[in-house]
């Protein structure tokens, strides 16, 4: 495995690390003792062939599966056991591959939703939750801030698709992350949505750590710090945008050669 | 609480295992492919047990009623599957839930209207009728056995027909992939109509079995249905092996509770307080299990692979 | 709240609870007395269906084991009248207690399944209750246990007479609206934010860091006890009770009601209360077999109108959503 320092960087204690990560369903092995970090402030693309296990990874990192074996250091402590609740609240928000937001809730409720979710206080009976200000006013600025300010009130499920995706990156967004885990935020969307969508990940560059698993290679070599190449659940190679476009086994796997792993 | 009580009521026990199994081989398939909740499955128990008596007063002849009604119950299954339950396959499982008991509610009406409000019921044959010298000294309705050793053929056969056969290798592919069935170019709405039908003739022929030795009666597939979706949530839903094993457990523990379990009481509490709670707890008994078993396996005993 | 006032469904609810509210002065000058204990009823399981639409409209929990609760608190009045206790002041608040027990246990084993599961146990865990009455010989099992005396509400020299049947009927209707209010409450709540966004979407809801279970599970209390508030009326109401009364075929007329009404509509459970229990009345009077028509329509309703009477009151755009 090929693996390089980054010399900008190279102080920083990373944000993320994970260790030896192992994951099987039955016969077939999705994450294969893989090992990665991310610093804080960069993004950090991870690319790989269809079926490479990328969703696996993101799952596993953002617990909506337990891994096998293997640990993920996430602000300093083991988060492998825990809830996907218990580990947004130390900082980890995502994306998912098929859009997740609250459809029959409106935009600005989606918003709102995870501000609460991260105000505390969820048990709490009477009070209309909408006329909460405490709630609103970060929620509505989310908005502005990705640009959705004018949609507020519509119902998210009638948004188009690339506002969709951008709303889901506003809900996490919302619940004031540390790392972004992206699962393909431009999949489905035209060239245009998605130059905004690469434009608007850059605007929040430095701000958020982010581990980005992307389809489109013009969004990963223009967004990424740093590329990881994921194959059969293995990391094949590491590096920047320069040496994996380089790399000779980066190309022979996605040429399909299983010697490549 | 002698050997032979035992021996006789745990082969009570085994036999209404054997009639819960054969309600739930249907419903579990049913579940596990279709993704579908048929409340309506009990109905089937009850058209079934009624068609037998009918039959069989026709021909003067039990065994050739149930020949005659298992057919009718696998059309009746088809019918039902093609004019309502297919178009609910895309809707939510509360869909489901309600359209099927707005046929569970038609078909008591129906079998009122048909039968009348009356219960029917069969005559063995005298070659059934009667008991049977067991070794040990134990003796045991000819009849009982009869159902036993039907309801193991039926398990066999199942078990044949899942594991061994072309269409048991879509039924398997069905209940860990459904798009990949589609993949293969089957006609699945054919395939979903086959299965559903045969649940629906499993669950008469239980009704058919069971009405010598009760009768025909309307609302008699209510209460062995909840009992037999207790039965698929402990074995897991999908899996007919599951739902074998779950069926034997389960009738086991209700005949027992409901034989022993006050004598049992009385070695640890009064007699009046075992005579008050032996009732209460031993009707209950299944349900404690199932909550047990949920408790540490949400997805029930056997969850099938891929679900 | 406001333009719903004026538009159609708006006019709608208000009409059908203007009649209920007029129902103890209207029936009698129609010459149709009965029409009082009909509504009493369609009041009764108005409260347990909107106790209902808050876990399955609102919190998309479907629990098919709802009606245990009428029961149990009903047998908890009775039994408490039995043991010649008929004070309501103790009655009352013990009956909704072990509703709220009884669901806190039952929901807890629940609430750890899903889908299908949650179906099915829920509808177990009703049978169970079921067969807790049938088996209870002291009680009269199968038969029943008739309840001789209302609960009594004296305080100092006032009296609140439930024997009343006027009285006893506006009790009721401010117990309904009581309940449609604290849904309308609950529902727009931080709360209740977190139940509609549980049932909206439970991955998204984990993701932004609430653990949704302890929210269902206290939903899933609350709507018990709601129940429990119709289970005592019931009582109260029929004085008597049995088993029927928590047999599945209720818990699954009430869900009937909730979808008929307009699942996770504030007001839909109570229109869908009154459509079933009038259709039902109206059918059994010109048919004997009223199933054989009722079964059909609850399908057809099913396919084709899964917005209840709120979505076809409902503007077409509305439909949609």
């Amino acid at each position: 495995m090929a693996c390089w320092g980054h010399g900008r960087n190279v102080v920083a204690e990373p944000l993320l690390s994970v260790k030896g990560l192992s994951k099987q369903f039955g016969g077939v092995v999705a994450a294969d003792d893989l090992n990665l970090d991310v610093l804080p402030g960069e993004i950090h693309a991870v690319i790989g062939p269809n079926g490479a296990g990328k969703t696996t990874m993101l799952n596993l990192l953002s617990g909506q599966l337990k891994p096998d074996r293997g640990t993920i250091r996430f602000a300093g402590g083991d988060i492998a056991r825990l809830s996907p609740a218990g580990r947004s609240h130390l900082g980890l928000a995502r994306s998912f591959q098929i859009t997740s937001i609250f459809r029959d809730f409106s935009v600005l409720d989606n918003v709102a939703l995870a501000i609460q979710a991260h105000d505390g206080h969820g048990f709490r009976f009477w009070r209309p939750a909408r006329g909460e200000e405490r709630l609103r006013g970060p929620a509505a600025r989310v908005l502005e801030q990705v640009g959705l300010g004018a949609r507020s009130d519509m119902l998210a499920g009638n948004l188009a698709h690339g506002e969709q995706r951008q709303l889901e990156i506003a809900v996490a967004l919302a619940t004031r992350p540390r790392l972004l885990l992206l699962d393909e935020p431009m999949a489905g969307m035209g060239r245009d949505a998605s130059d905004r969508m690469i434009e608007f990940l850059r605007s929040l560059k430095g701000e958020y750590a982010m581990l980005l698993v992307e389809h489109d290679m013009d969004a990963v070599f223009a967004l990424a710090d740093r590329i990881t190449v994921l194959v059969y659940g293995r990391a094949i190679a590491s590096g920047t945008p320069e040496e994996i476009r380089a790399d000779r086994d980066v190309r022979d796997a996605y040429l399909g050669d299983d010697e490549a792993a | 609480m002698t050997f032979a009580l035992v021996v006789e009521q745990t082969l009570n026990g085994v036999q209404l295992g054997i009639l819960l199994f054969l309600l739930a081989a249907g419903l579990t398939l049913v579940f596990g492919i279709m993704d579908f909740v048929n409340l309506a499955h009990g109905s089937f128990y009850m058209v079934g047990a009624f068609f037998a008596a009918t039959f069989a007063q026709w021909t003067g002849n039990f065994v050739a009623g149930v020949a005659l009604a298992l057919p009718a119950t696998l059309a009746v299954g088809i019918v039902v599957e093609l004019v309502a339950v297919r178009t609910l396959y895309a809707r939510d499982h509360l869909d489901h839930v309600l359209a099927t008991f707005g046929l569970v509610l038609f078909f008591n009406e129906l079998v009122r209207l048909v039968w009348g409000p009356e219960g029917r019921s069969i005559r063995l044959p005298v070659v059934l009728d009667g008991s049977v010298d067991l070794p040990l000294g134990i003796t045991y309705s000819i009849y009982r056995l009869v159902i036993i050793g039907a309801g193991l053929m039926v398990a066999l056969g199942l078990y044949i027909l899942v594991n061994r056969t072309r269409i048991g290798m879509l039924i398997r592919a069905g209940a860990s992939n459904r798009t990949m069935v589609g993949a293969l170019g089957i006609n699945i709405k054919f395939l979903f109509t086959i299965i559903f039908g045969l649940g629906a003739a499993l669950a008469g022929f239980a009704g058919m079995l069971v009405t010598p030795v009760t009768q025909a009666e309307i609302g008699m597939g209510e209460q062995i249905l909840i009992v037999a979706l207790v039965v698929i949530v402990i074995g897991g839903i999908g899996s007919i092996r599951g739902a074998f094993i779950a069926a034997i457990i389960t009738g086991l523990i209700d005949t027992m509770g409901r034989s022993f379990l006050d004598v049992l009481l009385l070695t640890v509490m009064s007699s009046n307080a075992a005579e008050a709670a032996g009732p209460a707890l031993s009707s209950m008994m299944i349900y404690i299990l199932m909550a047990a078993v949920l408790f540490f396996r949400p997805q029930g005993l056997f969850p099938p692979r891929g679900v | 709240m406001r333009n719903a006032i004026t538009s159609r469904r708006g006019i709608v609810t208000l009409a059908v609870f203007a009649v209920i509210a007029s129902m103890p002065v209207l029936g009698p000058a129609l010459g149709q007395p009965f029409y009082v204990d009909v509504f009493t009823r369609v009041m009764i399981w108005g409260i347990a269906a909107v106790s209902l639409n808050l876990i399955l409209g609102y919190g998309g929990m479907i629990s098919f084991g709802h009606a245990a609760y009428l029961g149990l608190a009903g047998y908890t009045i009775g039994i408490m009248s039995d043991a010649g206790i008929d004070n309501g002041f103790l009655q009352w608040p013990v009956a909704l207690a072990v509703c709220g027990l009884a669901a806190l246990v039952i929901g807890a084993i629940c609430l750890r399944t899903r889908g299908l599961y949650f179906i099915m146990i829920t509808l177990a865990f009703g049978q169970m209750i079921f067969f807790l009455g049938v088996s209870s010989d002291r009680y009269g099992s199968n038969d029943g246990l008739p309840i001789y005396s209302r609960s009594e509400f004296k305080l100092g020299g006032a009296e609140l007479d439930l024997g009343n049947g006027t009285l006893f009927y506006y009790v009721t209707f401010v117990l309904l609206l009581a309940s449609i209010y604290a849904v309308y409450r609950i529902v727009n709540s931080r709360f209740g934010m977190v139940i509609r966004g549980s049932k909206s979407n439970e991955a998204r809801m984990n993701a932004i860091g609430v653990s949704t279970y302890r929210y269902k599970l206290t939903a899933f209390v609350i709507a018990g006890v709601m129940c429990g508030v119709a289970g005592v009326l019931m009582a109260n109401f029929e004085r008597f009770v049995s088993p029927d009364t928590m047999d599945w075929p209720q818990s699954g007329e009430m869900i009937f009601m909730v979808v008929l009404g307009g699942i996770g509509s504030l007001f839909g459970p109570v229109l869908g209360a009154a459509v079933f229990l009038l259709l039902s009345e109206f059918l059994s009077n010109i048919m004997e077999s009223k199933n054989i028509i009722f079964g059909p329509f609850l399908i057809l309703v099913v396919l084709f109108a899964r917005g209840g009477v709120n979505g076809l009151l409902g503007s077409r755009a509305e439909r949609r959503g």
